[in-house]
């Protein structure tokens, strides 16, 4: 695999995909954001803030928080493994704690996308706050490839 | 105060449950949990369709909170490892999510639980998880 994003041609690929991050109303509410890419790996930061604990007692910050970043950044690296970006759809992610992040740092996670069929990309990534040895959480994700929908599909009557 | 006024005032304790916008009905001892549709749940805004995270967050808030009630626990469990299957996408409208404790432990809890929006037999995605309930009193690892 070649080192460089197969993210399109040209353009500053860092900005769009930071736009990417921000696109989704979800993302930009929780303030997640992409901190590197190389290859089809990314790296990405969920910032602590205190409406977002889970935990009053102690503080940390929620599961459903590190849910949606993961499966966020996941479908991030998924995208950056294409050819020709496209729309992804989560099929399943499974995520395992090994225990709660630490109050109030900030979560930063990598997402690798090890691989991308025709169908379906397949995704790996670990959570962490100083470095992937000490993990917080590991996930594992497959994502529908070229999962692209008409423009406001979900708001017709009746669907299923 | 009734158990319905226990789990909302539990849930109102959680700064998380109230950026979502969740709310708790109990029947009985069947929780239901409310997720009323709001702009900044949208994960694409295109379609638009919830985010598959806010998804899998309402039932592990669902889950979580079940089985509190389930071991008459007055602290919330703490998740081991939960798996997400998304059948449907997240149309713009309310969530509903239930969940069901297969199997309380002495440590381990074994929960599932649905999400759907307008027919309850066409959920939008599932979850399956496991919960520390209990622990054990002595550690037994090399560090």
């Amino acid at each position: 695999m070649a080192s460089e994003t197969h993210y399109g041609e040209g353009g500053d690929v860092f900005e769009r995909v930071q736009a990417m991050m921000k696109w989704t109303p979800q993302g930009q509410a929780l303030g997640f954001e992409v901190t590197k890419l190389e290859g089809n790996h990314v790296w990405g930061r969920a910032p602590y803030k205190p409406e977002l604990i889970g935990d009053p007692e102690t503080g940390v910050i929620a599961g459903g928080v590190i849910t949606t970043f993961l499966d966020q950044l996941c479908g991030m690296a998924a995208v950056l493994a294409m050819k020709e970006p496209s729309m992804v759809a989560t099929i399943d992610i499974r995520i395992d704690y090994m225990r709660a992040a630490t109050p109030p740092r900030d979560v930063l996670a990598e997402a690798h996308c090890y691989k991308i069929g025709r169908n379906v990309a397949f995704v790996r990534a670990v959570a962490f706050e100083d470095d992937a040895g000490n993990p917080i959480a590991h996930a594992t994700a497959t994502f529908m490839v070229n999962a692209t929908r008409k423009f406001g599909a979900n708001l017709r009557e009746k669907k299923s | 105060m009734t158990p319905q006024g226990r789990l909302t005032a539990a849930l109102a304790r959680i700064p998380y449950a109230t950026f979502l916008g969740v709310r708790a009905e109990l029947k009985g001892d069947e929780l239901t949990l409310v997720l009323p549709f709001a702009q900044h749940l949208v994960g694409n805004p295109l379609l638009p369709a919830l985010h598959g995270g806010v998804v899998g967050a309402l039932m592990e808030l669902t889950a979580i909170t079940q089985l509190a009630i389930a071991s008459k626990s007055e602290t919330f469990p703490k998740t081991i490892d939960v798996g997400f299957d998304y059948l449907r996408s997240g149309r713009p409208v309310d969530t509903y999510a239930r969940a069901k404790v297969i199997k309380i432990g002495r440590r381990i809890a074994n929960v599932q639980a649905e999400a759907w929006q307008g027919e309850r037999g066409q959920p939008i995605a599932a979850m399956h998880g496991h919960f520390l309930v209990g622990d054990d009193e002595a550690a037994n690892t090399k560090s």
